[in-house]
C-alpha cells in the first residue's frame, strides 16, 4: 500500500515534529525507490555518501519545475497574446534554485557579485540591532512567541533592506512568501488548487518586483536590486527583466522560509538541552559551533529534489533516467559513518561536513545571511530570556516537510534582562 | 624527522597524535619553522603578503626539539644515527625522512649566481624576487612553462609587467597535461599579454657588470631581461643519503607500499619511513608503478600515514590516497587529480575552455586516469571518484551543461 | 593587510587546503578581512592574521563546507 512506503511517511504531517526515525529505516538503503503515489515513483537518497555524490554528479538535473500549464481561457486572442509572468518565467526564465549550468552559473555568479562580503558585514550589524529591537519590544511580556516576534520578522527585514524593498510592502511579502513557498513541498505539484493559487500569487508577486525594478532603475539606491538592475558582472553578464525577477523573487521567498527555521529550530534545541543553553549563554562564542551543528541536527530545509538526464549506477541501485529523486539531506545529517552518535546535538564535534545548505553547485547563496542572523538571535535570546520554559512540545508545526519548522514556539518567561 | 618542512611537520604531528611520547626532534636546513610554499609564487610575489607570513599552523607542543639551519650530511643505519652538516649527530629509533627537494638551478653555475637571476623554492627567494619586482622592472623572462613558471608569468601580468615565456615544448604544461589541455591554459595566458615562446630553448644568460641583461637563445636570438626567473622544477635531496645503502637515486627514495624504506637490495628498513617530495612509492592505483609526487595534498597525506607507521600503528592498506594538486594562475584555478601518465585520450567533459571554465578527464587503455578541473573545483569530486575506481572512459556521456552531446576524444599530446 | 612587519612571530597561523578548497566563500563572508576569492575560485587568506579578529577567524573554520581551514592559536 502507497501509504506505507517510507517517502510518504516523511511527507505524512503526523510525523513532522520527528521525522528522524524515519530517516533512520530510509537510510539501511543509501539509494532506494519509493512508491509516493507518483506514476513512476521516486528515488530517495538518505545517506551522506550517496547525497553528497549525487548533489555534485553532472547527470542530476535541478531542472524539475514542470512547464506551465494555465487553462485556457476559451478566448484565442487572450490564449494568445496574453502570456502572463509567471508562464514566460516558469517556461523559460526560472529562478537558478531550478536551472542547470550554464545558465544556471553567470545568473549566480550575477548575484554573487551584488552579494558583497561588504553588504553583508553590513546586514550583520543592522542584524544584532533588530534583534534588540524585537526583543525589547517584549520586556514585559512573560510568554513569547520564537516564531511570530523574532524568528519570522528578523529575516524578513533583514532580506528585505537587503534587496530594497520598502518597508511598507513586507507585510505583502510575508503572504506571497508562504504561499510560494509551497512549491518546494513535492506534494504541492499534484494539488490543483494550490498549483493554481501559487500561479495567482506569482502573478501578483512578480507584477510588483517589475514595478520594484522600474523604480531601481529610475532611482537607484545602494541595495541589492539596484544593484542587479544596473550594473553588470565583470563577465558582461546583467540579468533581463524576467530573469531579474524570477531571482530576485526567489531570494526574497527563500529569505522569509527558511532561516525562521533555523532560528526556531534552535531555540527549541537549546530548550531541550538546558546544559547546552547555558553553555551559550556563559560563552556567546560558541555561537557559531552550535548553529553548525544545529544546521546538520535539525536543518531548515529537509529535502531537495532533483531529475536525472541518464541512468545512474549508485549503491547497487540503477536510477533510471528522467527519474524524480528526493536528496533528503536531513537524513545524510544523522550518518553514523561521517557523523558519530548522530542523533546526540553536540556543538563540540569537529570536521563537521554536514549537509544543512545543500551542497556543490546549489549550495545555498543565503548561507552567511542564515548563519549571523541565527548568531544574532540565539546569543540575544540565551542572554536575555529569564528562565525559558517549553510550554508545548512538540510544538505546533508548520505544514511543510521540507521546509520544516514549528508554526509557533511559545516560551513562558520571567521578563527579560 | 629529517626535513622541517610541510610533510616533516605533518609526520611529527601524526607521531604524537599516535600515542608516542618519546623524544622527538625535527632537522630543517631553513632557519625557519615549517611555512607553506604555496603562497611564495603568488601572493608574496604580488606584494599582498610578506614573505615570513606562511609558517604552518600546527598542534605540536613544547615536547619536540628544533634542530634548524642545520642539515641531514649523512645517514649511519648500522648505528641508527644521521650526521648533521655542523658536525653534531644524532641518535634515532625511529626515522622519518623528509628532505624535499630543491629548486633546479640554472645549467651554466656562473650564469646562475648572476645578480636578478631567481629560482623560487624557498621564502627567502620569494622575497628576494619580491623586492626585484616591485621595482618594476622593464622586462621579466621566466624559463620553464610549467605550474610555477605559468604562476609566475601571471603574477608578472597582474602587476602589467612585461613577462616572457620561454620553454622548448610547443605549449604550457605539456609534461604534465599534454599539449591539447597545455595549449588551452596558455591561450589565457597569451590573452593576458604573457609573450609566448614556445618551441624556444635558453643557451645562455646574457650580463654585464655581473647583472643579467638578456637571454640568448638556442637559434641566436636574443630577449632583452632585467630580471630572470628560472622553473625548470625541483631536483631531489637525496645525496645525503649516499652509503647509506637505501636505494635513491634523482628519480626518488624507494619505499615499499608503506613507506617504508628499501635498501639496495630492495627489503624494507622498518625503522625509516619516507614521505613528501622526496619519497618513490609504488602506487597502486597505477598498477604498483612507482611515483614521486611533489604535490602539497600527498605531503600531508604520506607523512600523516608515514607518522601513524613510525608510532608502530599497523598499516591498515597500502597508502593509496588520489594524487591531486592545484594551481593558482592569475585568478584561474586549475585543479587535478590522478596522473596523466601514458594517456592516450582525453576529453572535455564539461564547460567550455573558450569561457576558461572546464573539465578535462584523461584516459588509459579505457580508463579514467586523471581529471583536470579549470574554474570548476565543485565537479572535480566526481571525476576524481572516477579515477580512483579506474572507471571506463570516456566517463560520461550526459551533463546538465552538455545535454546527450557526443564527447569529442581528443588526443592529449604527449611527446 | 599589513605587510611591513614582520609576521613569522604572529600568535594565529591558518592555512588552507587548496586541494579541498571549493570557492564557496563561507570564510569570506565570515572574515572579510582575511579571506577573500578572486575571479570565480581563486582563494586568498591571509596565513597570519591578527589576533584581535580570532573570533571571525574561528567563525571562517567552522563555515567552511569543506572543513578545508586550519587554525593554530598559540594564545586560546
Amino acid at each position: 500500500m502507497a501509504d506505507a512506503t517510507l517517502l510518504n511517511q516523511v511527507k505524512d504531517f503526523a510525523n513532522r515534529a520527528d521525522p528522524y526515525p524515519i530517516y533512520a529505516k530510509l537510510r539501511q538503503n543509501p539509494v532506494s525507490h519509493q512508491d509516493d503515489g507518483s506514476p513512476e515513483g521516486t528515488w530517495v537518497a538518505s545517506t551522506h555518501g550517496a547525497i553528497a555524490s549525487l548533489l555534485g554528479d553532472p547527470r542530476v538535473s535541478s531542472e524539475t519545475l514542470p512547464p506551465a500549464d494555465r487553462p485556457k481561457t476559451g478566448n484565442p486572442v487572450k490564449d494568445f497574446l496574453i502570456k502572463p509572468i509567471k508562464d514566460r518565467i516558469t517556461n523559460q526564465h526560472r529562478p537558478f534554485i531550478f536551472r542547470d549550468p550554464p545558465d544556471h552559473d553567470s545568473l549566480r555568479a550575477a548575484v554573487m557579485h551584488q552579494f558583497t562580503r561588504e553588504r553583508v558585514q553590513g546586514m550583520r550589524a543592522r542584524s544584532d540591532r533588530l534583534v534588540e529591537e524585537l526583543l525589547d519590544a517584549k520586556r514585559d511580556a512573560h510568554r513569547f512567541d520564537a516564531v511570530d516576534d523574532l524568528a519570522y520578522p528578523l529575516p524578513v527585514t533583514v532580506i528585505c533592506e537587503l534587496f530594497g524593498v520598502p518597508r511598507e510592502d513586507e507585510a505583502q511579502f510575508h503572504s506571497w512568501a508562504t504561499q510560494l513557498a509551497t512549491a518546494l513541498e513535492p506534494d504541492s505539484l499534484a494539488d490543483d488548487e494550490n498549483r493554481a493559487e501559487n500561479s495567482r500569487t506569482f502573478d501578483a508577486i512578480a507584477d510588483y518586483m517589475s514595478g520594484l525594478i522600474k523604480d531601481k532603475r529610475r532611482h537607484p539606491k545602494d541595495d541589492m536590486l539596484s544593484g542587479l538592475a544596473n550594473e553588470a558582472t565583470p563577465e558582461g553578464v546583467k540579468m533581463g527583466d524576467y530573469d531579474l525577477i524570477a531571482t530576485s523573487v526567489l531570494m526574497l521567498v527563500a529569505g522569509h522560509e527558511t532561516t525562521v527555521n533555523l532560528i526556531t529550530n534552535g531555540l527549541l534545541t537549546l530548550l531541550r538541552h538546558p546544559d547546552e543553553f547555558e553553555k551559550l549563554k556563559a560563552d556567546p562564542s560558541r555561537a557559531p559551533r552550535v548553529i553548525e551543528e544545529l544546521l546538520r541536527y535539525e536543518p531548515p530545509v529537509q529535502f531537495r529534489t532533483r531529475t536525472t538526464l541518464s541512468p545512474i549506477d549508485i549503491a547497487g541501485v540503477t536510477i533510471p533516467k528522467g527519474a524524480d529523486l528526493v536528496l533528503l539531506l536531513a537524513a545524510g545529517n544523522r550518518d553514523a559513518s561521517v557523523f558519530p552518535d548522530p542523533d546526540t546535538f553536540n556543538p563540540d564535534r569537529v570536521g563537521s561536513r554536514h549537509l544543512g545548505f545543500g551542497g556543490s553547485l546549489h549550495y545555498c547563496v543565503g548561507a552567511p545571511l542564515a548563519r549571523f542572523e541565527a548568531e544574532s538571535a540565539l546569543t540575544a535570546l540565551t542572554r536575555r530570556l529569564k528562565n525559558p520554559r517549553l510550554v508545548e512540545d512538540p510544538p505546533p508545526y508548520r505544514s511543510g516537510a521540507a521546509l520544516r519548522g514549528p508554526q509557533h514556539l511559545p516560551v513562558a518567561i520571567d521578563g527579560m534582562v | 624527522m629529517v626535513g622541517a618542512g610541510l610533510a616533516g611537520l605533518r609526520g611529527a604531528e601524526a607521531l604524537r597524535a599516535s600515542g608516542y611520547r618519546g623524544q622527538l626532534t625535527l632537522v630543517g636546513d631553513e632557519p625557519h619553522r615549517p611555512y607553506d610554499r604555496p603562497p611564495l609564487s603568488k601572493h608574496v610575489l604580488l606584494g599582498h603578503l610578506p614573505a615570513d607570513a606562511s609558517r604552518l599552523p600546527s598542534d605540536l607542543t613544547d615536547d619536540v626539539t628544533w634542530r634548524l639551519g642545520v642539515g641531514a650530511r649523512a645517514l649511519d643505519r648500522e648505528a641508527r644515527i644521521v650526521h648533521l652538516t655542523d658536525g653534531d649527530s644524532l641518535p634515532y629509533d625511529r626515522l622519518l625522512i623528509a628532505t624535499g627537494t630543491r629548486a633546479r638551478p640554472w645549467v651554466h653555475e656562473d650564469e646562475a649566481k648572476l645578480a636578478n637571476v631567481f629560482t623560487i623554492r624557498t621564502r627567502d627567494d620569494s622575497a628576494a624576487l619580491r623586492e626585484v619586482l616591485a621595482a618594476r622592472p622593464k622586462r621579466v623572462v621566466v624559463i620553464g612553462a610549467g605550474f610555477i613558471g605559468c604562476e609566475v608569468a601571471a603574477v608578472c601580468r597582474e602587476l602589467d609587467l612585461k613577462v616572457s615565456l620561454i620553454d622548448p615544448a610547443a605549449t604550457t604544461l605539456s609534461r604534465v597535461l599534454g599539449t591539447t589541455v597545455g595549449g588551452m591554459i596558455g591561450e589565457v595566458h597569451r590573452k593576458a599579454g604573457v609573450e609566448m615562446r614556445f618551441g624556444s630553448e635558453v643557451e645562455h644568460l646574457e650580463h654585464k657588470n655581473g647583472r643579467v641583461t638578456g637571454v640568448r637563445l638556442a637559434d641566436g636570438k636574443h630577449l632583452k631581461a632585467d630580471v630572470v626567473v628560472v622553473a625548470l622544477g625541483a631536483v631531489r635531496n637525496i645525496e645525503w643519503l649516499d652509503g647509506s645503502g637505501l636505494s635513491a637515486d634523482p628519480g626518488g627514495l624507494d619505499c615499499d607500499e608503506h613507506g617504508f624504506v628499501l635498501d639496495d637490495q630492495s627489503r624494507p628498513d622498518h625503522a625509516i619511513t619516507a614521505a613528501g617530495d622526496v619519497a618513490r612509492f609504488p602506487h597502486p592505483l597505477y598498477g604498483g608503478r612507482r611515483v614521486a609526487l611533489e604535490h602539497w595534498g600527498h605531503a600531508v597525506a604520506q607523512a600523516e600515514y608515514a607518522g601513524r607507521l613510525l608510532a608502530g600503528l599497523e598499516p591498515a592498506a597500502p597508502y593509496a590516497a588520489v594524487p591531486n594538486f592545484w594551481s593558482t594562475q592569475g585568478t584561474m584555478v586549475v585543479k587535478s587529480a590522478g596522473l596523466t601518465d601514458g594517456a592516450d585520450a582525453v576529453a572535455i567533459v564539461q564547460g567550455d575552455p573558450a569561457e576558461r571554465r572546464f573539465v578535462a578527464v584523461y584516459g588509459r587503455a579505457g580508463r579514467c586516469v586523471a581529471a583536470v578541473a579549470v574554474d570548476s573545483a565543485r565537479w572535480l569530486p566526481i571525476y576524481a571518484e572516477k579515477v580512483a575506481t579506474a572507471a571506463p572512459f570516456p566517463p560520461t556521456e550526459t551533463a546538465t551543461d552538455r545535454p546527450l552531446r557526443d564527447l569529442e576524444i581528443q588526443d592529449p599530446g604527449f611527446a | 593587510m599589513p605587510s611591513d612587519m614582520t609576521r613569522d612571530a604572529a600568535p594565529l597561523r591558518v592555512s588552507v587546503d587548496l586541494n579541498l578548497c571549493q570557492a564557496y566563500a563561507q570564510c569570506c563572508y565570515a572574515a572579510p578581512r582575511h579571506f577573500r576569492i578572486d575571479g570565480r575560485e581563486a582563494l586568498f587568506y591571509d596565513p597570519a592574521p591578527s589576533a584581535a579578529d580570532r573570533v571571525d577567524i574561528e567563525r571562517a573554520r567552522l563555515a567552511c563546507p569543506v572543513q578545508a581551514i586550519r587554525v593554530e592559536d598559540s594564545q586560546a
